[in-house]
């Protein structure tokens, strides 16, 4: 098991032709995942060709629309490389077509972009993730983004995060345990998939023993998400937030990681965790520890 | 990036939203010519306003009414110059005398929890809104704002009456608040303040004063204009430099230079630096250099010239977590910085790799066995090296 993505997930790459695309498109065929084409209207028709992890050729058609790409190909998700310009129409493009998941990739989008977006999934059958994120990996089985695939294998620990590099770097950590799934929400202020709707799904998936949640500066996320893990979270929750020492008023990389005024500091955010039982670590290495202490005894 | 008022102002004034005739001064003359064109000749005021972003100027002695273009001249000379919190007022804004009969509030912005739009509103303006909002709550209209279908005619009268506006001001200020709108949407604003609104005895809305802050990633995408307006004065020389590279960086208050791929990654090797610093004399770390995903050599010696030209850098911790990128090509980008920066290159180093072909990233900096690079096996590790170079 695992959460929103799986070794049946077929996914689909809008943007696929682009540079970024093109390169992750290969990458995700390398892990293993089943990439069953792409769309860029203006391709439609075309074909690329990648290797599969075995070294052999996969050519992908390329489709004008989402809808024509899903009645082709049966596909169930799909990734946004498109750029930020394009990013709210590609979504509502996905929405329109009832993609069950969308992976926003893209980094940059305007906010009300993200905020529009948002107001028009209400309701829609699709899940969006991201944008600003590196997206989701179900190791071993799938991976719709940008994670890097050989970092570890299948495993006990769900993981949620806001950053990238922080997920990979907790990934690393904790490769001899392996992931059920991992999951990189976005920095940005709008996002679709939240900490606390990751968290939910982690508490349902009977692979799942431990999560961790990495969080970071800006915002109140954090603090609902423990208000959420304390009414609703059975299974052990480990923390970490990033941004002590960033000051006010400055953004920190990303566009959501700003302290404006009191709110959104680290501290009230690991003091939020803390009081809702969440054991929280000073530093990447000391968090992982706390994992291996819940998970060995 | 948040505007000045006067340039919250000019976009107003854009976007057909009523203001009053303002000129920006940077110098005590500007202020007098501004206050001469300014000053109605049957007598009346203008009121020279310190343009800082920051709030509670008005407190501190940074807005002035003056009755002449002398005392226009003289109460500029005060104020330019002036700390406001930390802030050195470069500029004046010289603004008509309102007649002001009522002060009320409207605001508009983003809010991140509904991930949504929030419209504020109070008859009771021209106060401080934090202190409105917790000591009477029920003064403060709040009403949310589908992004789809916006402040359009029927909310803003939702708006102005939830806020108890008197039936009579109801349409004039609904009309205020749909040109405000406009500017939050037309400039991609994640939030449009006036404090006050106020009617004036001629019974004229007007906004008073302004705040608005653009969202960065629409200016770049959308907005080529909105250029113009950064301040770039204000701006830390090593922070124009590293935005000509492409380079996402901050100045902080430190020693310990920091490197490294991933906004977050790098904000949790800053404040790792700077519990590793409380063992070391007290460092901290100097900066947030995020040098993103392809961390070649022409990047890494962009990032690595923009810190050690900080003076007050004393070491420099390069933490990279090789994910897409492989360690050995950032070690590869680590030595041909170091070459193409030469003597340039005079503080101590501690590198830390983990990840995509570590070993063999680790062995090409063993190999170039440069004298200023310290190997660290963990981000701890590393953090605590470099504190302790920092403070040596």
């Amino acid at each position: 098991m695992s959460i929103y993505l799986n070794k049946d997930s077929k996914i689909i790459v809008q943007g696929i032709t682009g540079g970024m695309g093109a390169k992750h498109t290969a990458l995700m065929l390398d892990s293993g995942a089943q990439i069953v084409g792409g769309v860029n209207a203006r391709k439609a028709g075309t074909t690329v060709t990648h290797k599969d992890h075995d070294g052999n050729d996969v050519t992908l058609p390329v489709y004008g629309t989402v809808k024509e790409a899903m009645a082709e190909t049966g596909a169930n998700v799909s990734v946004l490389f498109v750029p930020p310009a394009f990013t709210k129409d590609a979504a509502i493009e996905a929405i329109d077509a009832e993609m069950p998941l969308m992976v926003v990739i893209t980094e940059g989008v305007p906010v009300q972009d993200s905020a529009e977006v948002f107001a028009y999934l209400q309701g829609k059958k699709t899940r969006m993730i991201g944008p600003n994120c590196p997206g989701i990996i179900t190791p071993g089985e799938s991976l719709a983004g940008i994670t890097p695939h050989t970092i570890t294998g299948k495993g006990p620990i769900g993981l949620v995060s806001k950053s990238g590099t922080l997920t990979y770097q907790m990934m690393y950590e904790l490769k001899d345990l392996g992931f059920s799934t991992a999951i990189g929400i976005g920095g940005d202020p709008v996002i679709g998939t939240t900490h606390i709707d990751a968290l939910e799904a982690f508490e349902q998936d009977p692979e799942t023993e431990v999560i961790v949640m990495i969080g970071e500066i800006g915002g109140d996320a954090e603090e609902r998400a423990a208000a959420y893990i304390a009414e609703h979270v059975t299974k052990p929750v480990v923390g970490y937030v990033a941004g002590f020492t960033a000051p006010e008023g400055k953004t920190m990389g990303h566009a959501g990681a700003i302290v404006s005024g009191s709110a959104g500091t680290a501290q009230a955010k690991k003091e939020a965790l803390e009081a809702a039982g969440v054991k929280v670590g000073q530093t990447p290495s000391e968090t992982a520890s706390l994992v291996r202490e819940i998970l060995h005894g | 990036m948040d505007l000045f008022e006067y340039q919250a102002r000019d976009m107003f004034e854009k976007h057909g939203v009523p203001v009053l005739r303002g000129i920006v001064a940077t110098t005590v003359e500007e202020a007098a010519e501004a206050a001469e064109a300014l000053l109605p000749p049957d007598g009346g005021v203008v009121v020279v306003k310190a343009q800082v972003k920051t709030g509670g100027r008005g407190k501190a002695g940074g807005v002035k009414i003056a009755r002449s273009v002398e005392e226009a001249a003289e109460v500029a000379r005060a104020i330019l110059g002036m700390d406001i919190k930390g802030h050195t007022v470069q500029r004046v804004m010289i603004a008509e005398g309102a007649d002001i009969a009522e002060e009320y509030y409207f605001s508009v912005l983003l809010d991140r929890a509904n991930r949504n739009y929030l419209a504020m509103c109070s008859v009771e303006g021209g106060v401080e809104i934090e202190q409105l909002a917790v000591e009477r709550p029920e003064a403060l209209a709040k009403v949310a704002i589908d992004p789809i279908v916006g402040i359009d005619e029927a909310k803003a009268r939702e708006i102005v009456e939830t806020a108890g506006f008197a039936a009579e001001l109801q349409e004039p200020v609904a009309k205020v608040i749909r040109t405000l709108w406009t500017v939050f949407t037309a400039e991609d604003a994640t939030l449009v303040e006036v404090n006050p609104l106020v009617r004036t005895g001629a019974g004229d809305i007007v906004a008073l004063d302004g705040k608005v802050t653009l969202d960065d990633n629409a200016s770049e995408v959308r907005h080529p204009d909105h250029e113009a307006l950064e301040d770039k004065a204000a701006t830390d020389p090593l922070e124009a430099k590293a935005k000509a590279n492409g380079l996402n960086y901050v100045k902080l208050d430190g020693e310990v230079g920091i490197i490294g791929n991933g906004a977050g990654l790098v904000m949790s090797t800053l404040d790792v630096v700077a519990g590793a610093g409380k063992k070391h004399g007290g460092v901290k770390p100097a900066n947030f250099l995020d040098i993103g995903g392809g961390a070649n050599a022409q990047v890494m010696a962009n990032g690595l010239d923009v810190i050690l030209h900080d003076p007050q850098v004393k070491s420099v911790f390069v933490n990279v977590f090789g994910g897409i990128t492989a360690c050995d090509e950032v070690a590869n980008g680590i030595v041909g910085a170091l070459n193409i920066l030469g003597d340039e290159a005079t503080k101590p180093l501690v590198v830390r790799l983990d990840g995509n072909n570590v070993d063999l990233g680790r062995a090409i900096l063993a190999e170039a066995n440069h004298p200023l690079v310290t190997l660290a096996e963990t981000m701890d590790g590393g953090a605590d090296k470099a504190a302790e170079l920092a403070n040596a």
